[in-house]
């Protein structure tokens, strides 16, 4: 497939992502949209991956370029879950604290 | 149309569209389960591309572990249609226009770019997105980073249970 093709597709998967975090009040909604964000870079860093694989294979057959680009995807995902529950936890005190999910509670900060 | 065509546009539709109703969906459940599809739509593309491992790392991760996170955590606080906050339609439309541009100014930096002419990502070809591969390099070259990411898990597992006591 052209490389391009999963630029647009990454790009439009992106772009719903920040179209959510930004019109959507649901905290955890918002949360939601940053993993779609999380997961079209992923699906990018791995279509680059196989995309420099499939240009050193012309030369060498048995070359392992792009492993690291796969590896990357592997940390970002480990990072992805720690940041999860930790914003889940942050969410449930949130609601604790407030009875309430909307993200329009959380601009007595800026005092 | 060769069938590698018509798996890809097949799964970037589900995937674009599942994204779609993450968003316009009112219940915050269905919110969840949309963005399950839009994971296994991924998961069908790092297939598609020979990833093997970040395929059913994607699945069990996740759309087995985070989602179900997400969901427990909806069904705790027991949220429903009634109770979504809003926002107004000016800051909705607002949004989308400048997520839009966002789109519309990289998709034409892309359309322009003389080093993304004619390269092509390798289909079901090649091996190292098995986990034999990735294993090896995980392991050797790898290694520090991987000790850290443990030391990560631990304190994020200490963070959570700190911030989510009851004091």
């Amino acid at each position: 497939m052209p490389i391009q093709y999963y630029i647009y597709l990454c790009l439009a998967l992106f772009s719903i992502g920040i179209i959510g975090a930004l019109t959507r009040r649901n905290v955890i909604v918002v949360f939601m949209c940053i993993e779609l964000m999380f997961n079209a870079v992923n699906l990018l860093l791995v279509a680059f991956s196989k995309m420099h694989l499939g240009m050193a294979a012309i030369s060498d057959k048995a070359s392992t370029v792009g492993t690291d680009g796969q590896l990357f995807v592997f940390f970002i995902m480990v990072v992805a879950a720690a940041e999860v529950s930790v914003g889940l936890a942050i969410i449930v005190m949130l609601f604790r604290n407030t009875h309430s999910v909307d993200i329009n509670f959380l601009n007595r900060l800026k005092n | 149309m060769s069938t590698t065509e018509i798996l890809f546009f097949f799964l970037s539709a589900m995937a674009i569209f599942s994204a779609i109703m993450v968003l316009i969906s009112k219940n915050p459940i269905y919110s969840v389960l949309w963005l399950v599809v839009t994971f296994f739509a991924i998961s069908g593309h790092y297939i598609l591309l020979n990833a093997q491992f970040l395929a059913i790392v994607n699945i069990i991760v996740y759309a087995g572990a985070i989602m179900v996170l997400f969901l427990f955590v909806i069904m705790l606080m027991n949220l429903n249609q009634q109770h979504e906050p809003q926002k107004g339609l000016w800051m909705k439309l607002a949004g989308v226009i400048s997520g839009g541009c966002f789109m519309m100014v990289l998709v034409s930096l892309v359309r322009q770019a003389v080093d993304l002419k004619s390269k092509e990502a390798l289909t079901f070809g090649g091996d190292i997105g098995l986990i034999k591969n990735l294993g090896r390099v995980l392991f050797s070259d790898y290694v520090v980073p991987f000790e850290i990411t443990s030391v990560l898990f631990l304190s994020a597992m200490v963070g959570a249970i700190v911030l989510g006591k009851k004091d």
